[in-house]
């Protein structure tokens, strides 16, 4: 059977799986739709937001990400695990109790201020719009690789079963969907990474590969990969290259950011009680730990095993001819996305740290989908890491999608246009708001605006500088009144944009920018690691500007006294 | 709901419980993994430092523990205090 078969069959299966779910798991009421009626026990609710929270980002980016940035990476390791920890003390169990939909509601009821559950709807789409372009663009090129279609059919196939089980299930399907998808992406991920591990070290566990001896040399794995990056004149892959307030801020920019993102927030009201918000952000972590103590290992690995690719011999001899390399290479080559330039005419492909001579250009996207075929896996290996990168991109665009219509319809609609709507009419309201996002999302996905990559980093300013603040200081303090939580929300908001612009350019036209991140503004702290201050700022400002106004009236008082104490919670409602 | 004092005691209580659960979390990253690398970086682990190890490995198990840990502590302080569900 041809590899192309194989994707076919593989990747079919599973999408026919997330099919039979969405029917059973058919949303009835608006509870089910929004909340999946309270009734998720929590290791499947754990699992669906393990799957929901890790992206393509996760799945194809970052442990390419590490493999050419080795150490100063451990900021994406940290931050995006760390988030946890603040959501399941800060977070979690409080917004439960409180037992209410969506994260605009709360910020609207705690702050008594339509204007904050604007502001708060407001950031929620800007986050989720910037991050489900990402996945949508994710599913095109994936499935162009793997199905051999155009990126722009590939993506109106993901589009369509996105679409179909999503607006059919709503959140109670989207759930169990997810929790399906978490299974094939963790084993397409580990499945490789335990082979490769096996191959260089002799331990199959991929986490412990990475500190044991390389049974090639019979030194550790890391001093071998160092010795080679430096006889190439790369920088050591152990080493701190990054300042340390830069590496600090942004750790805890990703960290706070997690925490403040509203659609891995909205996944602890699906739990039944308040002891299982707090049970169940521990299960999310354990089923994203399998993965992110795993990418550290592909990472390092992944970079070994290119080399040895291109320098069979050792990188004291002379590199492989292009008519001699692995078909990888070739296959990769189509999609553009690895390019070699033989620059001195001699047929072999040099790989150097110089700009001048290095012939080879590898984009770090495609590190974990080649890696199978880098390390000369089985072909039903390579046809899971398809169906396991396009389960991280789809669960994490319905969990986008289901946030963006919740807010449309129950924020937006049943919270201000028209309070009045019937729960038929705004289970309508939802599923036509969720159709339009996944136009829009195909749309932008086509054409990417070109700063894809970018906008993450707004992404997770905004949710660090805006949201995260705003929700721990409604249920931490009392004195935070609605004027405190505007302003601060505006300031927080207001210069982490600022500072992004400055250095990416306004609105993202590159040319504007007064400032790079390689020589940022404020000492060494880049645009991507701005949100840290920014949710220093929103803090700060909250606190001055409410103790300078009156606090806030006793029935609000009342209610963050009722979030503190677990008693009492019902299933989630929207009265 | 639960009398004033008692919610009072039980708040204070996850305060406090808070409070340390973060000051293990923050060394346990920023410090070990950031801050305290140099000072870290005899102690040799497989090709690198301890610190190394904590930034890509221990600081998530540490995380892991943190939440469990946190998880249970509230189950049993919800039952003394009478505000569990």
């Amino acid at each position: 059977m041809d590899q192309f078969t194989l994707n076919l069959i593989v990747v079919g299966a599973t999408f026919a799986l997330y099919f039979g779910i969405a029917i059973w798991a058919r949303a009835g009421s608006t509870a089910e739709f929004y909340a999946a009626g309270g009734g998720v026990h929590p290791i499947a609710n754990g699992m669906a937001t393990g799957a929901d929270w890790m992206s393509a980002a996760s799945f194809i980016s970052m442990a390419g990400i590490i493999a050419f940035g080795g150490y100063d990476t451990s900021a994406y390791l940290m931050g995006w695990t760390g988030g946890y920890v603040l959501l399941a003390m800060l977070l979690a169990p409080y917004l439960r109790k409180f037992g209410k939909f969506t994260v605009p509601e709360f910020i609207g009821d705690r702050f008594y201020s339509g204007t904050a559950r604007f502001i708060a709807v407001v950031c929620l789409l800007i986050i989720s719009l910037t991050y489900v372009i990402g996945q949508m663009s994710g599913v095109g090129v994936a499935f162009s690789r793997f199905l051999e279609v155009k990126a722009s059919t590939g993506l109106f196939i993901g589009a369509g079963v996105v679409f179909a089980y999503a607006v059919l299930g709503g959140m109670k399907g989207i759930t169990y969907t997810q929790v399906a998808q978490y299974v094939v992406l963790i084993i397409a991920y580990t499945i490789p990474a335990i082979f490769i591990s096996l191959n260089l070290t002799g331990n199959p566990i991929p986490g412990l590969g990475l500190f044991s001896n390389a049974t090639s040399t019979g030194e550790p794995l890391l001093t071998t990969l160092n010795g080679l990056l430096s006889d190439l004149g790369f920088a050591s892959y152990t080493e701190q290259h990054d300042t340390t307030l830069n590496m600090f801020l942004f750790t805890m920019s990703l960290m706070i950011g997690t925490a403040g993102l509203p659609h891995v927030i909205v996944r602890f009201f699906t739990v039944p009680k308040v002891a299982d918000a707090r049970s169940s952000a521990g299960w999310a972590l354990v089923f994203i730990a399998l993965l992110y103590l795993t990418a550290p290992a592909v990472g390092a690995m992944a970079r070994m095993n290119l080399i040895t690719t291109i320098y069979p011999n050792g990188v004291k001899e002379a590199p492989v001819a292009r008519a001699d390399v692995p078909d990888w290479v070739d296959n990769w080559e189509k999609t553009g996305l690895l390019k070699f330039d033989d620059k001195n005419g001699d047929g072999l492909i040099n790989y150097t740290s110089s700009k001048e001579t290095n012939e080879l250009d590898v984009n770090k996207d495609i590190i974990v989908l080649a890696n199978p075929e880098i390390a000369q896996l089985p072909s039903w290996v390579i046809a899971l890491v398809a169906a396991g990168g396009l389960a991280a991109a789809l669960s994490t665009a319905a969990g986008l999608l289901m946030a963006i219509s919740s807010a449309v319809s129950h924020d937006l609609i049943k919270g201000q246009l028209n309070p009045a709507i019937s729960e038929k009419n705004e289970l309508m309201a939802a599923r036509v708001s969720m159709a339009v996002a996944i136009g829009v999302a195909t749309y932008l996905g086509l054409n990417p605006p070109g700063f894809a990559a970018q906008t993450v980093a707004l992404a997770f300013g905004l949710a660090a500088s805006s949201i995260f603040p705003a929700l721990m200081m409604g249920i931490f303090s009392k004195r935070i009144n609605s004027q405190g939580a505007i302003w601060g929300m505006m300031a927080g908001l207001t210069t982490t944009i600022v500072y992004i612009f400055l250095h990416k350019g306004w609105f993202f036209v590159a040319t504007t920018a007064s400032y790079s991140d390689a020589d940022p503004l404020l000492g060494s702290i880049k645009s991507t690691s701005f949100g840290t201050i920014g949710a220093i700022i929103n803090f700060g400002v909250a606190y001055v500007v409410s103790s300078m106004s009156k606090e806030p009236p006793a029935d609000v008082q009342e209610l963050v006294e009722s979030i503190r104490i677990p008693k009492g919670a019902g299933a989630a409602t929207g009265h | 709901m639960a009398d004033k004092s008692s919610s009072n005691a039980y708040w204070k209580a996850n305060i406090r419980t808070i409070q340390i659960s973060l000051v293990i979390w923050f060394v346990c990253s920023f410090g070990f993994g950031i801050l305290l690398r140099p000072m870290l970086a005899g102690i040799k682990i497989g090709g690198t430092d301890l610190g190394f190890w904590f930034a890509q490995q221990g600081s998530i198990l540490v995380f892991l523990v943190l939440i469990f840990a946190y998880a249970a502590k509230m189950n049993k302080l919800d039952k003394e205090h009478g505000v569990e569900e």
